[in-house]
Protein backbone atom coordinates (compact mmCIF):
# COMPACT_ATOMS: atom_id res chain seq x y z
CA UNK A 1 0.00 0.00 0.00
CA UNK A 2 2.76 2.62 1.19
CA UNK A 3 4.23 1.62 -1.68
CA UNK A 4 1.78 2.92 -4.11
CA UNK A 5 2.13 6.64 -2.49
CA UNK A 6 5.17 6.63 -2.93
CA UNK A 7 4.54 6.18 -6.65
CA UNK A 8 1.55 8.60 -6.98
CA UNK A 9 3.23 11.68 -4.99
CA UNK A 10 5.73 11.32 -7.13
CA UNK A 11 3.26 11.57 -10.36
CA UNK A 12 2.41 14.84 -8.38
CA UNK A 13 -1.00 13.56 -7.00
CA UNK A 14 -1.32 13.61 -2.56
CA UNK A 15 -1.99 10.78 -0.78
CA UNK A 16 -3.14 9.85 2.54
CA UNK A 17 -3.99 6.41 3.81
CA UNK A 18 -5.04 3.67 6.34
CA UNK A 19 -2.47 1.91 7.84
CA UNK A 20 -3.47 -1.95 9.34
CA UNK A 21 -0.40 -3.20 10.08
CA UNK A 22 1.98 -0.51 11.51
CA UNK A 23 5.27 -1.93 11.01
CA UNK A 24 4.72 -2.18 7.84
CA UNK A 25 3.86 1.80 7.10
CA UNK A 26 6.98 2.22 9.79
CA UNK A 27 8.92 0.61 7.35
CA UNK A 28 7.64 1.82 3.74
CA UNK A 29 7.38 5.41 4.87
CA UNK A 30 4.19 6.75 2.90
CA UNK A 31 4.35 10.73 3.33
CA UNK A 32 0.74 10.31 5.19
CA UNK A 33 -1.07 7.54 7.25
CA UNK A 34 -3.57 6.88 10.15
CA UNK A 35 -2.89 3.51 11.63
CA UNK A 36 -6.29 2.23 12.82
CA UNK A 37 -6.58 -1.18 15.30
CA UNK A 38 -8.79 -2.40 13.06
CA UNK A 39 -9.28 -5.89 11.86
CA UNK A 40 -7.85 -7.17 8.45
CA UNK A 41 -10.08 -6.34 6.15
CA UNK A 42 -11.58 -3.67 8.04
CA UNK A 43 -10.02 -0.49 6.89
CA UNK A 44 -13.21 1.93 7.85
CA UNK A 45 -13.70 0.04 11.13
CA UNK A 46 -17.02 -1.50 11.41
CA UNK A 47 -19.98 -2.68 8.58
CA UNK A 48 -23.32 -0.83 8.78
CA UNK A 49 -21.68 1.68 11.31
CA UNK A 50 -21.75 5.09 9.18
CA UNK A 51 -21.10 7.31 11.62
CA UNK A 52 -17.62 5.25 12.74
CA UNK A 53 -16.94 5.15 9.09
CA UNK A 54 -17.41 8.81 8.81
CA UNK A 55 -15.03 9.45 11.61
CA UNK A 56 -12.16 7.20 10.26
CA UNK A 57 -12.81 9.01 7.02
CA UNK A 58 -12.41 12.31 7.88
CA UNK A 59 -9.51 11.91 10.31
CA UNK A 60 -7.39 9.60 7.39
CA UNK A 61 -8.26 12.48 4.91
CA UNK A 62 -7.60 15.62 7.59
CA UNK A 63 -3.74 14.37 7.12
CA UNK A 64 -4.04 15.94 3.73
CA UNK A 65 -4.00 19.53 5.01
CA UNK A 66 -1.36 18.82 7.60
CA UNK A 67 2.05 20.53 7.42
CA UNK A 68 4.36 18.83 9.29
CA UNK A 69 5.23 15.94 6.79
CA UNK A 70 6.99 13.98 6.27
CA UNK A 71 6.30 11.49 6.98
CA UNK A 72 3.23 11.67 9.20
CA UNK A 73 2.03 8.10 10.86
CA UNK A 74 -0.86 8.92 13.55
CA UNK A 75 -2.70 6.51 15.14
CA UNK A 76 -6.57 6.51 15.29
CA UNK A 77 -8.03 6.31 19.09
CA UNK A 78 -10.62 3.81 18.76
CA UNK A 79 -11.08 0.33 18.45
CA UNK A 80 -13.69 -0.32 16.39
CA UNK A 81 -17.27 -1.06 17.76
CA UNK A 82 -18.51 -4.35 18.99
CA UNK A 83 -22.00 -5.48 19.29
CA UNK A 84 -24.19 -5.79 22.40
CA UNK A 85 -22.79 -9.49 22.63
CA UNK A 86 -18.90 -8.97 22.14
CA UNK A 87 -19.24 -6.36 25.07
CA UNK A 88 -20.98 -8.69 27.31
CA UNK A 89 -18.00 -10.88 26.35
CA UNK A 90 -20.72 -13.60 25.09
CA UNK A 91 -19.22 -12.91 21.31
CA UNK A 92 -21.27 -13.66 18.58
CA UNK A 93 -22.39 -17.31 17.63
CA UNK A 94 -24.20 -18.27 14.59
CA UNK A 95 -27.99 -18.05 14.92
CA UNK A 96 -29.22 -20.58 12.60
CA UNK A 97 -29.21 -24.05 13.97
CA UNK A 98 -27.17 -26.58 11.53
CA UNK A 99 -27.12 -30.47 11.53
CA UNK A 100 -23.82 -31.45 13.48
CA UNK A 101 -21.26 -32.54 10.57
CA UNK A 102 -21.30 -36.68 11.07
CA UNK A 103 -18.32 -38.88 11.72
CA UNK A 104 -17.94 -40.18 9.08
CA UNK A 105 -17.35 -37.31 6.97
CA UNK A 106 -14.26 -39.12 5.04
CA UNK A 107 -15.98 -42.02 3.73
CA UNK A 108 -16.97 -41.77 0.10
CA UNK A 109 -19.74 -38.63 -0.30
CA UNK A 110 -19.62 -38.18 3.33
CA UNK A 111 -18.28 -34.12 2.49
CA UNK A 112 -21.14 -33.52 -0.60
CA UNK A 113 -24.31 -34.83 1.76
CA UNK A 114 -22.70 -32.97 4.95
CA UNK A 115 -22.24 -29.69 3.10
CA UNK A 116 -25.34 -30.10 0.77
CA UNK A 117 -27.43 -30.67 4.14
CA UNK A 118 -25.52 -27.52 5.99
CA UNK A 119 -26.56 -25.37 2.34
CA UNK A 120 -30.28 -26.84 2.87
CA UNK A 121 -30.50 -24.97 6.05
CA UNK A 122 -28.76 -22.19 5.31
CA UNK A 123 -30.79 -21.48 1.65
CA UNK A 124 -33.22 -19.63 3.69
CA UNK A 125 -31.32 -17.02 5.35
CA UNK A 126 -28.40 -16.50 2.38
CA UNK A 127 -31.94 -15.31 0.74
CA UNK A 128 -32.76 -12.82 3.51
CA UNK A 129 -29.36 -11.77 3.53
CA UNK A 130 -29.71 -11.47 -0.61
CA UNK A 131 -32.43 -9.11 -0.03
CA UNK A 132 -31.46 -6.99 2.64
CA UNK A 133 -28.46 -6.32 1.18
CA UNK A 134 -29.46 -6.59 -2.05
CA UNK A 135 -26.12 -7.81 -3.03
CA UNK A 136 -24.00 -11.09 -2.99
CA UNK A 137 -20.42 -11.05 -3.10
CA UNK A 138 -20.58 -14.67 -4.18
CA UNK A 139 -19.50 -14.77 -8.13
CA UNK A 140 -15.94 -15.28 -9.01
CA UNK A 141 -16.41 -18.67 -10.05
CA UNK A 142 -19.15 -18.25 -12.38
CA UNK A 143 -20.99 -21.23 -10.48
CA UNK A 144 -24.19 -21.90 -8.99
CA UNK A 145 -23.96 -23.46 -4.82
CA UNK A 146 -25.00 -26.46 -6.10
CA UNK A 147 -22.29 -26.97 -9.53
CA UNK A 148 -19.81 -25.51 -6.53
CA UNK A 149 -20.71 -28.44 -3.88
CA UNK A 150 -20.18 -31.09 -7.06
CA UNK A 151 -17.10 -29.68 -8.38
CA UNK A 152 -15.40 -29.23 -4.35
CA UNK A 153 -16.27 -32.21 -3.06
CA UNK A 154 -15.43 -34.44 -6.39
CA UNK A 155 -11.32 -33.36 -5.18
CA UNK A 156 -12.28 -34.98 -1.67
CA UNK A 157 -13.85 -38.23 -3.52
CA UNK A 158 -10.39 -38.14 -5.22
CA UNK A 159 -11.84 -36.99 -8.26
CA UNK A 160 -10.37 -34.48 -10.99
CA UNK A 161 -13.12 -32.97 -12.12
CA UNK A 162 -13.51 -31.03 -15.45
CA UNK A 163 -12.00 -27.32 -15.70
CA UNK A 164 -15.37 -25.19 -15.56
CA UNK A 165 -12.99 -22.48 -16.77
CA UNK A 166 -10.44 -23.14 -19.54
CA UNK A 167 -8.86 -19.92 -19.70
CA UNK A 168 -7.83 -20.74 -16.06
CA UNK A 169 -5.75 -23.19 -14.41
CA UNK A 170 -7.53 -25.48 -12.26
CA UNK A 171 -6.27 -24.56 -9.08
CA UNK A 172 -7.48 -21.29 -9.74
CA UNK A 173 -10.95 -22.02 -10.17
CA UNK A 174 -10.55 -24.61 -7.20
CA UNK A 175 -9.37 -21.19 -5.65
CA UNK A 176 -12.51 -19.08 -6.67
CA UNK A 177 -15.09 -22.17 -5.86
CA UNK A 178 -13.94 -22.16 -2.36
CA UNK A 179 -13.69 -18.63 -1.90
CA UNK A 180 -17.44 -18.73 -2.88
CA UNK A 181 -18.49 -21.69 -1.10
CA UNK A 182 -16.96 -19.66 2.03
CA UNK A 183 -19.48 -16.62 1.03
CA UNK A 184 -22.42 -18.75 1.12
CA UNK A 185 -21.74 -19.41 4.42
CA UNK A 186 -20.81 -16.34 6.06
CA UNK A 187 -23.32 -14.31 4.32
CA UNK A 188 -25.92 -16.70 5.77
CA UNK A 189 -24.55 -16.63 9.03
CA UNK A 190 -24.67 -13.34 8.99
CA UNK A 191 -28.12 -12.12 7.73
CA UNK A 192 -29.54 -11.62 11.19
CA UNK A 193 -28.73 -8.21 13.16
CA UNK A 194 -25.40 -8.16 15.40
CA UNK A 195 -22.05 -7.82 14.35
CA UNK A 196 -19.47 -10.57 14.32
CA UNK A 197 -15.45 -10.13 13.94
CA UNK A 198 -14.04 -11.76 11.19
CA UNK A 199 -12.11 -14.20 14.25
CA UNK A 200 -15.79 -15.61 15.22
CA UNK A 201 -17.28 -16.11 12.18
CA UNK A 202 -13.64 -18.16 10.91
CA UNK A 203 -14.14 -20.09 14.13
CA UNK A 204 -17.59 -20.59 13.42
CA UNK A 205 -17.27 -21.94 9.49
CA UNK A 206 -13.61 -23.83 10.40
CA UNK A 207 -14.86 -24.91 13.72
CA UNK A 208 -18.26 -25.89 13.32
CA UNK A 209 -18.79 -26.55 9.80
CA UNK A 210 -18.78 -29.95 7.17
CA UNK A 211 -17.96 -27.59 4.89
CA UNK A 212 -14.49 -25.91 7.24
CA UNK A 213 -13.59 -29.16 8.04
CA UNK A 214 -14.01 -30.02 4.24
CA UNK A 215 -10.97 -27.26 3.89
CA UNK A 216 -8.83 -28.92 6.02
CA UNK A 217 -9.32 -32.28 3.75
CA UNK A 218 -9.06 -30.87 0.68
CA UNK A 219 -4.80 -29.24 1.68
CA UNK A 220 -3.31 -32.58 1.09
CA UNK A 221 -5.22 -33.89 -1.69
CA UNK A 222 -4.65 -30.33 -3.66
CA UNK A 223 -0.74 -30.37 -2.59
CA UNK A 224 -0.62 -34.03 -3.99
CA UNK A 225 -2.45 -32.73 -6.67
CA UNK A 226 -0.15 -29.98 -7.70
CA UNK A 227 2.99 -32.31 -7.17
CA UNK A 228 1.06 -34.63 -9.78
CA UNK A 229 -0.22 -32.03 -12.32
CA UNK A 230 2.97 -28.97 -12.24
CA UNK A 231 -0.09 -26.70 -11.07
CA UNK A 232 1.90 -24.19 -9.49
CA UNK A 233 -0.97 -22.37 -8.34
CA UNK A 234 -2.54 -25.17 -7.22
CA UNK A 235 0.61 -25.86 -4.57
CA UNK A 236 0.47 -22.11 -3.61
CA UNK A 237 -3.23 -22.75 -3.15
CA UNK A 238 -3.39 -25.82 -0.84
CA UNK A 239 -0.20 -24.09 1.27
CA UNK A 240 -1.19 -20.55 1.83
CA UNK A 241 -4.75 -19.75 0.02
CA UNK A 242 -6.87 -22.76 1.59
CA UNK A 243 -7.17 -22.05 5.29
CA UNK A 244 -6.01 -18.64 7.12
CA UNK A 245 -2.86 -19.20 9.44
CA UNK A 246 -4.80 -18.39 11.92
CA UNK A 247 -7.01 -21.21 11.61
CA UNK A 248 -4.10 -23.90 10.62
CA UNK A 249 -4.12 -24.83 14.73
CA UNK A 250 -7.18 -26.97 13.82
CA UNK A 251 -5.39 -28.98 10.69
CA UNK A 252 -3.59 -32.09 12.64
CA UNK A 253 -7.01 -33.07 14.56
CA UNK A 254 -9.27 -32.77 11.59
CA UNK A 255 -6.97 -34.33 8.83
CA UNK A 256 -5.61 -37.58 9.25
CA UNK A 257 -4.85 -37.96 5.39
CA UNK A 258 -1.83 -36.29 3.36
CA UNK A 259 1.45 -34.75 4.76
CA UNK A 260 0.51 -31.56 4.15
CA UNK A 261 -2.11 -30.65 6.90
CA UNK A 262 0.07 -32.43 9.62
CA UNK B 1 -7.45 -5.67 16.21
CA UNK B 2 -4.18 -5.95 14.38
CA UNK B 3 -2.14 -4.90 17.40
CA UNK B 4 0.96 -7.84 16.28
CA UNK B 5 1.48 -8.23 20.02
CA UNK B 6 -2.36 -9.28 20.88
CA UNK B 7 -2.32 -11.73 17.91
CA UNK B 8 -1.44 -15.50 18.42
CA UNK B 9 1.34 -17.47 16.69
CA UNK B 10 1.39 -18.11 13.94
CA UNK B 11 -0.63 -15.61 12.74
CA UNK B 12 1.86 -12.89 15.10
CA UNK B 13 5.02 -14.36 12.90
CA UNK B 14 2.68 -14.37 9.32
CA UNK B 15 2.28 -10.57 9.36
CA UNK B 16 5.55 -9.50 10.79
CA UNK B 17 7.26 -11.42 8.47
CA UNK B 18 5.28 -10.15 4.94
CA UNK B 19 8.05 -8.33 3.28
CA UNK B 20 7.52 -5.08 2.44
CA UNK B 21 9.81 -2.26 0.37
CA UNK B 22 11.69 0.41 1.50
CA UNK B 23 11.55 3.50 -0.39
CA UNK B 24 15.20 5.94 0.06
CA UNK B 25 12.67 9.37 -1.11
CA UNK B 26 10.21 11.15 0.98
CA UNK B 27 7.56 12.60 -1.50
CA UNK B 28 5.26 15.24 -0.13
CA UNK B 29 2.66 17.15 -2.50
CA UNK B 30 0.60 19.31 -1.16
CA UNK B 31 -2.61 21.08 -2.47
CA UNK B 32 -5.60 23.50 -1.48
CA UNK B 33 -7.82 23.45 1.44
CA UNK B 34 -9.67 19.51 1.59
CA UNK B 35 -13.23 21.78 0.90
CA UNK B 36 -11.20 22.17 -2.68
CA UNK B 37 -9.78 18.70 -3.23
CA UNK B 38 -10.95 16.22 -5.52
CA UNK B 39 -10.25 12.77 -4.39
CA UNK B 40 -9.91 9.51 -5.80
CA UNK B 41 -9.87 6.13 -3.71
CA UNK B 42 -7.40 3.44 -4.45
CA UNK B 43 -7.81 0.07 -2.88
CA UNK B 44 -6.45 -3.24 -2.40
CA UNK B 45 -8.46 -5.33 -1.83
CA UNK B 46 -8.89 -6.23 -5.84
CA UNK B 47 -12.10 -5.60 -5.78
CA UNK B 48 -13.28 -5.87 -9.64
CA UNK B 49 -16.30 -5.46 -11.48
CA UNK B 50 -17.93 -9.56 -11.87
CA UNK B 51 -17.18 -9.46 -15.68
CA UNK B 52 -13.49 -8.36 -15.37
CA UNK B 53 -11.13 -10.29 -15.85
CA UNK B 54 -10.21 -11.85 -12.08
CA UNK B 55 -6.51 -10.64 -10.67
CA UNK B 56 -3.73 -12.98 -11.14
CA UNK B 57 -1.04 -13.56 -8.52
CA UNK B 58 2.45 -11.92 -8.80
CA UNK B 59 1.04 -9.03 -11.22
CA UNK B 60 0.84 -5.99 -10.64
CA UNK B 61 -2.66 -4.42 -12.74
CA UNK B 62 -5.63 -2.49 -11.51
CA UNK B 63 -9.13 -2.68 -12.44
CA UNK B 64 -11.45 0.47 -12.42
CA UNK B 65 -14.37 1.34 -10.72
CA UNK B 66 -16.60 3.83 -11.70
CA UNK B 67 -18.28 6.13 -9.06
CA UNK B 68 -21.61 4.92 -9.64
CA UNK B 69 -20.89 1.43 -9.61
CA UNK B 70 -23.61 -0.10 -7.51
CA UNK B 71 -21.93 -2.54 -5.02
CA UNK B 72 -24.10 -5.37 -6.35
CA UNK B 73 -21.56 -5.56 -9.03
CA UNK B 74 -18.51 -5.88 -7.32
CA UNK B 75 -16.58 -8.80 -5.93
CA UNK B 76 -13.06 -9.59 -3.96
CA UNK B 77 -11.23 -11.57 -6.44
CA UNK B 78 -8.19 -11.16 -3.36
CA UNK B 79 -6.08 -14.16 -2.95
CA UNK B 80 -5.09 -13.78 0.19
CA UNK B 81 -7.73 -15.81 3.23
CA UNK B 82 -5.75 -14.22 6.05
CA UNK B 83 -8.34 -11.16 6.38
CA UNK B 84 -11.86 -10.81 7.11
CA UNK B 85 -14.16 -10.78 3.83
CA UNK B 86 -17.29 -10.61 6.31
CA UNK B 87 -17.02 -7.34 6.62
CA UNK B 88 -17.26 -6.25 2.87
CA UNK B 89 -19.94 -8.89 2.36
CA UNK B 90 -22.40 -6.87 5.02
CA UNK B 91 -20.95 -3.03 3.50
CA UNK B 92 -19.17 -2.28 0.73
CA UNK B 93 -18.19 0.82 2.69
CA UNK B 94 -16.28 -0.99 5.20
CA UNK B 95 -13.67 -1.66 2.50
CA UNK B 96 -14.54 1.02 -0.26
CA UNK B 97 -16.90 4.11 1.28
CA UNK B 98 -17.66 5.76 -1.64
CA UNK B 99 -21.29 6.41 0.29
CA UNK B 100 -19.20 8.37 3.00
CA UNK B 101 -17.11 10.08 0.27
CA UNK B 102 -20.55 11.12 -1.22
CA UNK B 103 -21.60 12.54 2.07
CA UNK B 104 -18.91 14.15 2.36
CA UNK B 105 -18.40 15.72 -0.81
CA UNK B 106 -22.25 16.80 -0.19
CA UNK B 107 -21.63 18.38 2.97
CA UNK B 108 -18.90 19.70 1.76
CA UNK B 109 -16.17 18.66 3.77
CA UNK B 110 -14.12 18.17 0.25
CA UNK B 111 -14.58 19.37 -3.13
CA UNK B 112 -15.59 16.47 -5.09
CA UNK B 113 -15.47 12.51 -5.57
CA UNK B 114 -13.06 11.29 -8.54
CA UNK B 115 -15.51 9.74 -11.14
CA UNK B 116 -13.10 6.82 -11.51
CA UNK B 117 -11.33 4.86 -8.13
CA UNK B 118 -9.09 2.13 -8.77
CA UNK B 119 -8.07 -1.61 -7.38
CA UNK B 120 -4.98 -3.35 -7.12
CA UNK B 121 -4.67 -6.84 -5.29
CA UNK B 122 -2.07 -6.43 -2.26
CA UNK B 123 0.16 -9.54 -1.25
CA UNK B 124 1.93 -8.18 -4.70
CA UNK B 125 5.57 -6.20 -4.52
CA UNK B 126 4.99 -3.16 -5.05
CA UNK B 127 7.76 -2.86 -7.78
CA UNK B 128 5.34 -4.74 -10.19
CA UNK B 129 3.08 -2.04 -9.38
CA UNK B 130 4.68 0.50 -10.14
CA UNK B 131 4.22 0.74 -14.05
CA UNK B 132 0.72 0.48 -13.53
CA UNK B 133 0.21 2.70 -10.85
CA UNK B 134 2.25 5.50 -13.04
CA UNK B 135 0.05 4.82 -15.84
CA UNK B 136 -3.19 5.57 -13.36
CA UNK B 137 -1.76 8.82 -12.09
CA UNK B 138 -1.99 9.81 -15.58
CA UNK B 139 -6.34 9.23 -15.47
CA UNK B 140 -6.66 10.07 -12.18
CA UNK B 141 -4.86 14.11 -13.39
CA UNK B 142 -6.77 13.51 -16.80
CA UNK B 143 -9.95 13.39 -14.15
CA UNK B 144 -9.03 16.39 -11.95
CA UNK B 145 -8.20 14.42 -9.34
CA UNK B 146 -5.52 16.29 -7.17
CA UNK B 147 -5.79 13.73 -4.34
CA UNK B 148 -5.73 9.62 -3.17
CA UNK B 149 -6.59 7.87 -0.07
CA UNK B 150 -5.28 4.51 -0.12
CA UNK B 151 -7.25 1.83 1.64
CA UNK B 152 -5.70 -1.79 2.44
CA UNK B 153 -7.41 -4.71 3.50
Amino acid sequence: MGGLAHYLEDEGLATTQISLIRPQTENTRPPRALWVPFELGRPLGAPNDAAFQAKVLRTALALLERTDGPVILDDFPEDAPVSGAAENDEGWFCPINLPPPPADLEAGGGYKVAIQAEIGGLTTWYDIALRERGRTTMGLSGMKIDEITDFVCAFLDSQIPENPNEGQSLGQSLKFAVEDLKAFYREAAGAQPGQNTGKEMNDWFYGSTAAGKAMYALWPIADNLAKQSGDEFMKIFANLLLIPASQKFRAKAANTKGEAGT
Amino acid sequence: MVRLADLDEPERSHLANIPCASFDAEPWVTGPPLTERRIAMISTAALQHRDDTPFLIGTGDYRYIADDTPASDLVMAHISTNFDRSGFEQDLNVVLPLDRMHELAEAGEIGSVARFHYAFMGSTDPVQMEAAARAMAGHLKADGVDSCILLPV
